[in-house]
């Protein structure tokens, strides 16, 4: 009877301890900003297909989980086996060295190496996943609404004030409520900043204090802005650190240039329809360049799985050559592969005319960012950075700051962050 | 007994068979527990579902957020973290003047309690009128007048992320008060990133989403009042506006109390109308206590888990004061009714 009891006690636990991941069983959280979510879906479906031994999980959630839920599942070492996020290099602890588990570590090198870096500890080699997109943030322009104007679209190194004035004669003319609109966002701002002059990244590879560049777009910004040129929505009215896309407004035709990213691509063709044409601009020029920042969204294996070899091989199936060529074609996102990327003829699944000119012109100006750009999707302390200038530019523009104490805020804000992280 | 009668006293003995046998059994222990520790055992035995729920979503908890206010770090763990003792507190309240903002360590934390005492101020006093004015009206012999509560309560009833939705619509830039004064020849007004036009939304806002609550209070107090007060002032000839100043007014005043009371603990709370309409803007005009909160412990990019912890204990200090005004201001309504 003991003997009963302890082997039915065994058994009880035993099956407790592997209910949470039975062999086999791979979770993916995923999140979609367009299609992406069917069309992985449907690579996962072939994969499972030729591998019947590997059962795949999509669970679908909302980009606020993956910002918000995900850190603190896996501050608790839990969470899906692979994740699909952004904030990357943040919270790189917590990602899995595929490196012993591929079947080919130097094909990873070679087609994703330029990007592991944003996504693994600094000083290490490991390879914690591939970005499934790369972004590049870049303007938009209404053609039609430039066109009824008579305003001629600025040239490829058109800068900054030729782009606003231009776009200022078009609402004009239009009766428009603003030239133009920028995302509220760190990040968005950046690209502009560096093309500027700015370098966040100090010698030491902490934070550096607000410089000269950072300082004549944000004054510039800020004066388009009380100007009526930038529309006010957009940073204004929020507080804090709150992300604001102005998409809907240039969709529905309320400004005729709008600076994001490539990711709107898709986004833009899908509300736009036929409307009106429009032209991605890449980035206008300042002193020092015509700069945007990369960054993208990667597809990691998170530490904690109980199935790292079968994670392993669903990574290395996603990360195949042409898995990345037709995922990239479908969802009309700029592949990070260097392969793809090198061998060109990319066939964008669209019959909206305006998508492949744009994403041509995406892939053009990716190759033409600046070194101080470059530095920041790896660099640890982007966030924070960005963060700070959201926050104190928007109340700069609502009044209640002067631009000198932003610049003090701001610095004081990361420095925060630093002591806080340490 | 007839046939029907007999039917239905067996129909009840059948359905209460499977309380009656459970009772038996659940009957034996706590016959036992009763002997044991008496009368007071079995409030205790009855009280200890619900102090347990309370415990655990609500004291564990508190104490918990305690520990945070007095560590530092961006990890979520406490074990991760390091113990800075009040230095949370002491960066909060670090200020060159309480009433410069700009003048503090933690700026924002004072921006939002300089907004939040505003928005006290403003929507206390208007919801307290209005609310007031309301009960007034729907206590009249009016037409309609149980179809007139029920579109005054019917807001209460709304999610407040909706309020938030529903009025954000309407007021922002393409919104449908734009599209009224366009239409009426009017010129549109971005009314959400005009700092004075934004506070005033959220404070309105507010009030709509839930006078119906306090009115109905109100109304309470006023079918309270006897009617024959009302009949001797009308014989004596008295002007309705002494009328309501002598006799409405001092008799609804306990109500009146629990109204205020309610409405200032409430409006301390203000978020997620606020949060949904103004999202804190323009700048940090609309930027209140519970959003900073929520802001610095979980979605900036800057968040900093002990600082917002340290923030809400500091929250819930002014709150367990005017929660003891509630009480006190309750118990004096109370002996005020037993007196009479």
């Amino acid at each position: 009877m003991k003997k009963t009891r302890t082997l039915l006690a065994a058994l009880s636990v035993s099956l407790l301890a592997s209910a949470s991941a039975f062999a086999g069983d791979v979770r993916i959280m995923w999140y979609s900003d367009g299609v992406e979510g069917d069309v992985i879906q449907d690579l996962l479906n072939r994969f499972m297909k030729d591998n019947p031994d590997i059962h795949l999980t999509l669970d679908n959630v909302a980009y606020k989980v993956i910002q918000e839920q995900l850190p603190i599942q896996l501050e608790a070492g839990q969470g899906p086996d692979i994740a699909r996020v952004t904030n990357i290099k943040e919270l790189a602890q917590h990602w899995l060295d595929l490196r012993p588990l591929v079947a080919d570590p130097k094909y990873w090198d070679d087609n994703f190496g330029d990007t592991l870096d944003w996504m693994r500890p600094d000083g290490s080699n490991a390879i914690p996943g591939f970005l499934t997109q790369l972004t590049l943030t870049g303007g938009f322009a209404n053609k039609t609404l430039f066109e009824q104007a008579g305003v001629p679209l600025p040239g490829d190194k058109a800068t900054w004030d030729d782009w606003i004035n231009a776009a200022a004669q078009v609402a004009k003319s239009q009766q428009l409520p603003a030239a133009f609109a920028i995302d509220r966002s760190g990040h968005r701002i950046s690209g502009p900043n560096v093309s500027f002059g700015a370098n966040y990244v100090g010698p030491d590879g902490m934070p550096a204090k607000v410089d000269d560049g950072t300082k004549a777009f944000v004054s510039k910004l800020v004066d388009w802005t009380a100007k009526g040129l930038m529309l006010k929505d957009t940073w204004v009215s929020a507080a804090g650190s709150t992300y604001r896309a102005a998409a809907d407004d240039f969709i529905n035709a309320q400004i005729p240039f709008y600076y994001s990213g490539s990711w709107q691509v898709a986004n833009l063709s899908t509300k736009i329809g036929d409307s009106f044409d429009w032209v991605a601009t890449g980035s206008p020029c300042g002193p020092a360049g015509c700069s945007g920042v990369k960054g993208g969204a990667a597809l990691v294996a998170i530490k904690y799985t109980k199935n790292p070899k079968d994670v392993a091989k669903v990574m290395d199936y996603l990360a195949r050559e042409d898995v990345v060529k037709e995922f990239s074609e479908r969802t009309l996102f700029l592949p990070a592969h260097k392969g793809v990327v090198e061998k060109g003829g990319l066939k964008w699944v669209s019959t909206d005319k305006n998508v492949g000119p744009a994403l041509d012109k995406f892939v053009k100006a990716a190759g033409e960012t600046l070194s101080a750009a470059d530095a920041l999707p790896p660099w640890k302390w982007a966030n924070a950075y960005f963060a700070a200038l959201v926050t104190r530019v928007s109340q700069v523009m609502a009044g209640e700051l002067s631009l000198d104490d932003a610049w003090d805020k701001i610095d004081q804000d990361i420095a925060d962050r630093v002591a806080e992280a340490k | 007994m007839t046939g029907a009668a007999t039917l239905k006293a067996w129909a009840g003995a059948a359905l209460a068979a499977p309380v009656v046998w459970l009772a038996s059994i659940v009957n034996v222990p706590l016959k036992s527990w009763q002997r044991a520790t008496g009368t007071g055992g079995m409030a205790a035995f009855f009280l200890a579902p619900n102090m347990a729920i309370f415990g655990i979503f609500v004291l564990v908890p508190l104490v918990i957020n305690f520990f945070y206010s007095a560590t530092s770090g961006t990890a979520y763990f406490l074990q991760d973290r390091t113990y800075v003792g009040l230095e949370q507190y002491q960066r909060l309240l670090d200020c060159g003047s309480y009433l410069d903002t700009a003048t503090c360590r933690e700026d924002l934390f004072w921006k939002a309690v300089h907004n939040t005492g505003l928005f006290v101020v403003a929507q206390v006093a208007l919801m307290t009128v209005v609310s007031m004015a309301t009960a007034l009206i729907l206590n009249r012999e009016i037409v309609g007048r149980s179809f007139w509560r029920a579109v005054f309560f019917f807001p209460v009833l709304l999610s407040p992320v909706v309020t938030g939705l529903i009025w954000r619509w309407i007021l922002q830039r393409q919104g449908l008060l734009n599209l009224i004064v366009h239409n009426r020849g009017g010129e549109p007004h971005n009314w959400l990133t005009d700092r004075f036009w934004a506070f005033t939304a959220a404070v309105s806002v507010s009030v709509w989403a839930h006078m119906g609550f306090y009115t109905l209070i109100l109304l309470a107090g006023l079918q309270a009042i006897p009617r024959d007060l009302y009949e001797a002032a009308e014989m004596d000839g008295t002007k309705p506006a002494r009328v309501f100043w002598r006799i409405t007014l001092p008799l609804l005043m306990p109500n009146l109390l629990v109204v205020i009371v309610l409405t200032l603990i409430r409006a301390v709370q203000i978020f997620d109308e606020a949060y949904v309409l103004t999202g804190g803007g323009p700048g940090t005009s609309t930027l209140y206590i519970t959003q900073y909160i929520y802001e610095i412990g979980f979605a900036s990019l800057l968040r900093n888990p002990g600082l917002a912890s340290a923030a809400s204990i500091l929250m819930g200090l002014v709150l367990v004061v005017l929660t003891l005004l509630q009480l006190k201001v309750g118990r004096r309504g109370e002996r005020k009714g037993a007196r009479e």
